[in-house]
């Protein structure tokens, strides 16, 4: 329908390899749909991708306030990109809230789309700006190249005999901003035509007002002067053929968790409570009915937890999902679980804290927790995943311990990996590790009797699950007695226990990969640790780093306990370790602890993940330290 | 899962001494839960389930000891969780019969939330809540249940906390069964184990258990046979509510309001008095209410019997719904409904 690279205007179209763009505005006006439209589209042509949502934990703050203020951003490009950018080049700000909040974060000349209507007296009020400030005129934005467009005049011109109501024509703004998008990053419309059509079928005259605001934004751009000197971009796709995906860290962790059990031939249990920003797990698992996937709302996050433990005792893959706030209700459980010894996977995606703290941003602040948080002697496999897309590989690789080790895993994730999305090649079935099950056989009144909490050569008991005959045996969270799972008080047997339950964990390390470098040489100045979501962060740092010449290298963790193996032999091949965390230190400490090492920790706990440049600043901080 | 001929070949020799585990019970001598216990064993080889079919789930305290002294599946799990950690089980495996030992902290305390919730949500469990009024196993502070003015190591001015009628709040949150029993009536709490087991839902069966050594003769005014005739009625499907040592006194709705009857003086017979129908929730809310009416006999029986659907059956039929035409498989997972080709 629209041959994108055609203009009606002889308009230049500039190559460039990546560009970040944040859609901007009122949490009510529709920047959530409009970038993830953006993200399909950008996906579906074949160009590298990488998304974050931003927005208010409230579901309507008040209108036109900075607090209000609901932003999308991504960087899309012809080469890998890891974060959604650490500046943005444009900026949609369909009001002068969503300009202020944003601006600091914006590249010096930068572009900024602004939504003139938005930036009337009463929004400029409300955005907090000084009486008789005016910044689309005031020459304050002389840095970046602004573009004052009419949104909301534009939209109703257009839709002016669409026999819609004001409010409902008002709501089509968006789609006129991203049709001008489309215009200016030369992409075609019909994919978000398909979606709307689909999304109104039953309101026809919708869909239709929808695509008509669509086209005049996309045809505004044609057809004003307004960009003739910026001209038109061109990003051009660069992905390897084949069968693609986008998915956000908190689908592909419920994804997992289901292929998990398939692999695994379990059924799946998740036992849950709503969360902010672990919910949509238990959303995407409620639509899984058809791989057999059960999911339990249940009234709190402890009947959560308790419920999957009781689905595990049954012999069914079972999971919990949840963030700080829940797993801190959830520890007593995990307790049951450790001494139960029975698989359960809990996924925590980690929002600010303490308390209620910030729902809606992420924070590596549960690491601790997730190590030490319970009471007694309770060790457990904690692993954490780097992106949305191995929030998959990660959680897959949790049930696979979980089941093959008798154990509670916790996963950590945390809500910029739950929100953002990437690219996915599909995954084919044989590609994922196998998953085997030791459950217990039945046994005949002759057999000699059952001993629940006999071992193999890992530690590991069976799983003896109810309705096998001849294994009836009772287990409990009291302290048991050394293989036959008696309960037992006795001092030198809970000593022992406690000292198996530990060594169980420990020979973990030896069925999970060896450490790798992800990027830099094997030994030499630097390495940066990280673990979780500031992969991406610290991975383009330190390339950037190691263009730039530095003697810099990254590793990256997803094994947090047990280490892998040869974690301390690495380290000792730097002369510096810089341990990056979106905490006040967690993971420096058990660094510290385990490898008696004195590393240099670099934090953030604001709210919002690294970005590259900091990173990049704090490796060329520090190699200036050493070098002098 | 269940295998018929196995279980057709294993019934007949089994009894209630099949049913005992290897662990001698620590209850305190005298503890009614040792009764309870013995009628559980004698139940259970009448149920026609095998016992690799059969769980006993509990929380904590001296009645989640249970499951140790049963050979059957058993977990002990933690403090108020036995409901939430039954309900689990119940729904990943439905064709298990899982069984619930709890006490009045941790079902009505500890556990209130997951009790309420649980009731509603009616998945076939069978709750066996023995109310002795007191917390045992921590050493006598007074309970949900405890009367007011019960003087504990934590109330030594006695309670004020007003108790919980469990019966009402088990209607109350849309239970779709409740009966209660008395440790000391073994062959009626046997009869009333039994009713429990064959109601699929939650069957709720509160079991007055004493206590002898924190809470000795909380429910001595229902015990002695001259006390039990004169302040409990058992109440039976179609059957008037007649009660008394010479069953000559009934009780009769006058309104909402029960009334006591003298058979032999008032000018009233049987024919008047309350007929007992246990799908009745009006009748059966009010029958709750007993308990809190000093004038009013104590009842023993099923108050209430409805047929409802199970949790795990309302999910297992949308599982079978979804896969109606095909379950998904691991390909198709992995795919996705969004996907797109690179070409």
């Amino acid at each position: 329908m629209t041959d994108t690279k055609k203009t009606t205007r002889q308009v230049n179209v500039t190559s460039k390899t990546s560009v970040s763009v944040l859609f901007a505005g009122d949490s009510g006006d529709g920047m959530q749909l409009t970038g993830t439209q953006f993200a399909n589209t950008v996906a579906t042509h074949g160009t590298e991708l990488n998304t974050f949502p931003n927005f208010p934990s409230e579901i309507r703050a008040p209108a036109g306030t900075i607090a209000g203020v609901s932003g999308f951003q991504l960087q899309f490009s012809s080469k890998p990109v890891y974060t959604p950018g650490a500046r943005f080049d444009v900026m949609v700000a369909m009001n002068s809230a969503a300009l202020k909040a944003n601006l600091k974060d914006l590249h010096r000349g930068g572009i900024i789309i602004a939504g003139t209507e938005g930036f009337d007296e009463k929004n400029l009020r409300l955005a907090g700006y000084p009486e008789g400030a005016d910044p689309l005129h005031d020459g304050s934005l002389d840095n970046y190249i602004v573009f004052p467009v009419p949104v909301l005049q534009l939209t109703r011109e257009a839709l002016k005999e669409s026999g819609l109501s004001s409010k409902e024509v008002d709501r089509c703004k968006n789609m006129f901003v991203l049709g001008l998008l489309y215009w200016l990053y030369t992409l075609p419309l019909e994919g978000t035509m398909e979606t709307l059509q689909t999304k109104f079928q039953k309101n026809v005259w919708m869909a239709e007002a929808n695509i008509k605001a669509m086209k005049a934004g996309y045809f505004f751009g044609d057809e004003t002067e307004l960009f003739a000197n910026l001209g038109r971009f061109d990003i051009s796709p660069q992905k390897q053929h084949g069968i693609y995906r986008r998915v956000t860290g908190n689908e592909a962790c419920a994804i997992a968790l289901t292929a998990a059990s398939k692999k695994a031939g379990l059924e799946l249990f998740l036992g849950s409570y709503p969360i902010t920003p672990a919910t949509e797990i238990l959303q995407t698992l409620a639509k899984k009915k058809k791989y057999g996937v059960k999911t339990f709302q249940a009234e709190d996050e402890i009947a959560g937890i308790v419920s999957s433990i009781g689905a595990a005792y049954g012999g069914a893959l079972a999971a919990t999902n949840t963030s700080g706030p829940g797993l801190a209700l959830k520890t007593e459980a995990l307790g049951l679980a450790v001494i139960l010894e029975v698989p359960l996977v809990i996924i925590n995606v980690q929002r600010g804290g303490p308390s209620t703290g910030l729902p809606t941003k992420p924070e590596q602040s549960d690491l601790f927790m997730a190590l030490y948080g319970r009471h007694g002697e309770a060790p457990l496999p904690v692993l954490a995943a780097r992106s949305p897309v191995d929030c998959f590989y990660t959680t897959y690789e949790a049930a696979r311990i979980a089941v093959e080790h008798m154990t509670p895993v916790i996963c950590l994730s945390d809500g910029y990996l739950a929100l953002s999305s990437e690219p996915w090649k599909v995954e084919s079935p044989e590609n994922l590790a196998e998953i085997t099950p030791r459950f217990q056989p039945a046994r005949e009144p002759e057999d000699a009797p059952y001993l629940p909490y006999k071992r193999d050569d890992r530690q590991v008991r069976s799983w003896a699950i109810p309705g096998t005959r001849g294994l009836e045996h009772r287990i409990g969270g009291l302290e048991k007695q050394n293989e036959t799972g008696n309960v037992s008080h006795d001092p030198e047997n809970h000593e022992l226990m406690t000292k198996i339950r530990a060594e169980k964990i420990a020979r973990i390390a030896d069925s999970i990969p060896l450490q790798s470098i992800d990027n830099g040489a094997l030994s030499g100045d630097l390495l940066v640790l990280g673990w979780g979501s500031s992969y991406g962060a610290i991975k383009t740092a330190v390339e950037q780093a190691i263009e730039k010449g530095y003697n810099v290298a990254h590793a990256h963790l997803r094994y947090i306990f047990p280490f892998p193996k040869n974690l301390g032999e690495i380290l000792g091949n730097y002369k510096k370790v810089l341990i990056p965390e979106l905490n006040n230190g967690q993971l420096i400490h058990i660094i510290r602890d385990t490898f008696l090492i004195a590393p240099e920790g670099f934090t953030k706990v604001q709210g919002v993940p690294f970005n590259e440049m900091e990173i990049l600043n704090k490796i060329t901080d520090l190699l200036k330290e050493l070098q002098s | 899962m269940t295998d018929n001929d196995t279980i057709m070949k294993a019934l007949p020799v089994l009894t209630a001494k099949n049913f005992a585990s290897d662990q001698e019970p620590k209850w305190c001598p005298g503890c009614g839960d040792h009764a309870i216990l013995q009628q559980i064993k004698n139940v259970l080889p009448e149920l026609g389930v095998a016992p690799e079919n059969i769980v006993f789930v509990s929380g904590i305290g001296c009645s989640s000891r249970l499951p140790y002294y049963l050979a059957t599946y058993g977990v002990h799990g933690i403090h108020g969780r036995a409901l939430p950690m039954a309900t689990g089980l119940k729904v990943a495996r439905p064709d298990l019969s899982v069984w619930v030992g709890t006490g009045d902290g941790d079902a009505l305390s500890i556990g209130g939330n997951h009790f309420i919730h649980t009731l509603r949500r009616n998945p076939d469990l069978n709750v066996l809540l023995f109310n002795n009024e007191i917390y045992g196993l921590t050493k006598g502070q007074y309970s949900p249940t405890s009367k007011i003015g019960l003087r504990t190591v934590t109330s030594p001015s006695g309670v004020i906390d007003h108790p919980f009628n469990t019966a009402a709040l088990t209607i109350g949150s849309g239970g779709s069964f409740f009966a209660r029993a008395f440790d000391r009536d073994g062959k009626f709490l046997r009869s009333i184990l039994q009713r429990a087991a064959l109601h699929r839902g939650t069957s709720l069966v509160e079991i007055y258990q004493n206590c002898p050594i924190f809470n000795n003769a909380a429910f001595e005014a229902f015990a002695t046979p001259e006390n039990k005739a004169s302040n409990t009625i058992y109440v039976e499907q179609d059957k008037p509510f007649v009660f008394g040592k010479d069953k000559n006194r009934g009780i009769m709705l006058d309104g909402f309001k029960p009334v006591v009857v003298d058979l032999d003086k008032d000018e009233f017979s049987t024919s008047d008095l309350w007929i007992h129908d246990e799908k009745d929730i009006n009748k059966a809310s009010i029958l709750a209410r007993f308990a809190d009416d000093e004038a009013l006999p104590r009842p023993f029986g099923v108050f209430y019997a409805e047929e409802r659907v199970t949790y795990e059956d309302a999910l297992s039929q949308q599982i079978r719904d979804a896969q109606k035409n095909a379950c998904g498989t691991l390909a198709e997972l992995l795919k996705g409904e969004n996907s797109y080709e690179i070409k």
